[in-house]
């Protein structure tokens, strides 16, 4: 029973730090998915969120206007791509995509210009990074939590979150109740952008303290691995994120675990880094069979004139 | 008509996606008809620079025919990184393995192999391992979504972490020679090399690596060309791709062609192994792909899901590959990222241009 020496209250705060992107990023790609649009674009979202806020941040010494800059720049990104998406009718995984690339190269290519590096931000001042809580909870952390039934709330009590679930299922009978789908949808990627932006600059200003290049490995992806997971439910998708902050808060504790041995040589470090990609796996096979997407999830929508 | 119309969209993006690209450069202090003018003196300066863009095109003919083939039954496979690093490392273990003695990068002779093959057995067997093993990689996220119906972006990212991280593991513990500080595996004998050009064509210098991969690249494209139009496979593969349910109705079945499809298209990425290990590196490095199977997709996307169009923006890759190291050396301020943004801007564009033009579109709800 050697093992269960790691669940300690560090590991519980370990996967609360890990869940926060992941709920900022999967409660974003919530709006989207609800309104119709398919958000694979979460990761790119989350990089330029990133980006911003530690560029922001460093420039200002203000994490919150660091925080601030980053969700906007997120939204105008999530913009550009709810365009491409609604506008024009793009394939909504291969625009996706296209985001991600974009936000692979960007960032780097403005780094250089200001800072004469590729690789990363430089960093900042300890003391303004985003301020923690009750030993190591970050203020982001509190406000992802927060965040949860606030959703619940829009997403199922409100008109808006109607009509957005509506534009999501069935927009056709959305339409003729009068209801305007594709502002609607437009709205719900926007907003997706500015909370995975969010989830990103936690990353950079909140979890680190500097932008390195493709600093979110996976997480959009992870996100919404979470979201479907969760069958598009914020509690549910609250959950999912622990589950998946779990596998990553883990994979640093094994690392340090004494009994985690192999003929007394410790694990090697690539098959613990592997953990959370496996686990998103081998967790969305067996669980995506009870998943239902909403219905008119990833098809453009055309007003009959 | 139809071919003026399926070239003037992709035409556009380029454009749009130069424009664009110009714009960053000027903002970041530079000048772009500079850098421009460098990508094409890089590329078209000299036969031996010919050479060396068709080198860099190589493997994204690979990357670019492996996307194509998912991408025409519906699949957007992001898989090709892991794919060829899988098939990368796969091809240099049999070369390392049957290979006989090699010499080591501190220039001793050392002999990792169980027995040595002669060439003509060996090649082979390392181009088959390099198709089987991208085949595999690929297979494990179609069977995943034929079988779960879990969708093959995620997978196929996830799989690109495991790929890097596994091979990257066999690597540093088990296939190094010892003391070496890069992340390389040993070198694979002699009887697995494939011949350079340069050993046939007396333009192209000795320093340039462009091998017999570049004509298989191009016998590829015809074999992919006959497959997805002259054959029942190929149709039955694209009908599930333009509809699956049509498909189905017709006694298709759409989970055999996902299958199907992306063991192909992993097989395609994988292939890139062969040019990189046996023809200019003959080994495996952690790191060895430029992001080759992320630049696939453009490929494809620019050329339309055709072969003959992923061959000619494979080209037009090569020289974006091509140049970037000049511009990176002598601009000051424009790096090497400026790649991911053109491609980026390329597939926006060609996505939201397929409003105008009929084309597979992915399937399945992320």
């Amino acid at each position: 029973m050697e093992f269960l020496s790691i669940f300690t209250f560090a590991l519980l705060f370990a996967t609360i730090r890990s869940a926060t992107p992941l709920i900022f990023a999967a409660l974003g790609g919530l709006f989207s998915e609800r309104s119709g649009v398919i958000n694979i674009a979460l990761e790119g979202l989350m990089l330029s969120g990133a980006f911003t806020a530690a560029v922001v941040t460093y420039q200002t010494g203000n994490p919150y206007f660091g925080m601030f800059a980053g969700i906007i720049a997120g939204g105008i990104l999530a913009f550009i791509y709810a365009v491409a998406c609604i506008k024009f009718e793009a394939d909504q995984v291969v625009a996706g995509m296209a985001i991600n690339f974009l936000m692979i190269g960007l960032p780097a290519l403005i780094s250089v210009g200001l800072y004469d590096s590729a690789g990363s931000t430089p960093q900042i001042d300890k003391l303004d990074k985003l301020p923690n809580y009750f030993n190591s909870v970050s203020l982001a952390s509190i406000f992802a939590f927060a965040m949860v039934p606030i959703v619940w709330y829009v997403i199922y009590k409100t008109p808006f979150g109607l009509r957005l679930r509506a534009a999501g299922e069935n927009p056709e009978a959305a339409d003729s109740a009068g209801v305007n789908v594709i502002r609607l949808r437009y709205i719900g990627v926007v907003i997706s952008g500015l909370l995975a932006a969010a989830g990103g600059a936690y990353l950079s200003i909140g979890q680190s303290s500097l932008f390195t290049k493709s600093m979110t490995a996976g997480r959009g992806f992870i996100a919404l691995a979470a979201l479907i997971l969760a069958k598009w439910r914020p509690v549910q998708v609250m959950i999912a994120c622990l589950f998946f902050g779990f596998t990553e808060a883990i994979t640093v504790e094994i690392q340090s675990a004494p009994w985690a041995k192999i003929n007394g040589e410790p694990v090697p470090i690539q098959f613990i880094e592997m953990i959370p990609y496996v686990l998103t796996i081998i967790v969305l096979a067996g669980f995506i069979g009870l998943s239902r997407a909403p219905k008119a999830l990833g098809i453009p929508y055309r007003k009959e004139s | 008509m139809k071919i003026f119309r399926e070239i003037l969209w992709p035409v556009l993006a380029v454009i749009a996606a130069f424009f664009v690209g110009g714009i960053i450069i000027l903002v970041l202090g530079d000048n772009p008809l500079t850098a421009y003018g460098l990508l094409l003196s890089s590329s078209f300066g000299s036969l031996r620079d010919v050479a060396w863009m068709l080198h860099y095109a190589t493997p994204l003919i690979f990357t670019g025919l492996a996307v194509a083939v998912a991408f025409r039954c519906g699949l957007l496979n992001i898989g090709a990184e892991g794919q060829l690093y899988v098939a990368a490392f796969a091809t240099a273990w049999v070369g390392i393995k049957f290979g006989g003695t090699a010499v080591n990068i501190f220039g001793k002779e050392e002999n990792w192999s169980w027995f040595s093959l002669p060439w003509y057995v060996l090649v082979p067997l390392c181009m088959l391992a390099a198709m089987v093993a991208g085949g595999i990689w690929g297979a494990i996220p179609g069977i995943l979504k034929a079988k779960f119906g879990s969708h093959e972006v995620i997978n196929t990212i996830m799989l690109n972490f495991i790929a890097i991280a596994l091979v990257g593991y066999l690597t540093q513990y088990h296939y190094k020679v010892p003391g070496d500080a890069i992340q390389q595996t040993a070198h694979i004998g002699e009887a697995a090399y494939i011949p350079r050009l340069n050993e046939f064509l007396p333009f192209i210098t000795h320093d340039v690596p462009l091998n017999l991969a570049f004509l298989l690249a191009l016998i590829m494209c015809g074999i992919v060309y006959v497959f997805l139009w002259k054959t029942k496979w190929g149709y039955e593969l694209r009908a599930v791709g333009e509809n699956p349910s049509a498909a189905e109705y017709g006694g298709i079945s759409p989970k055999k062609q996902i299958i199907i499809a992306m063991t192909i298209s992993g097989m395609l990425a994988g292939m890139v192994a062969i040019g990189e290990v046996l023809g200019t590196r003959h080994n495996f490095e952690s790191g060895f792909s430029a992001d080759w199977g992320f630049l696939g997709i453009a490929v494809a996307l620019l050329g339309r899901n055709h072969p003959l169009g992923v061959l000619i923006a494979a080209l037009f890759f090569g020289v974006l590959l091509r140049g970037e190291i000049f511009v990176d050396a002598f601009t000051s301020k424009v790096s090497k990222d400026l790649g991911w943004v053109l491609q980026a801007i390329i597939i926006l564009f060609v996505a939201c241009f397929q409003i105008y033009s009929k084309g597979p579109r992915t399937r399945g709800k992320v």
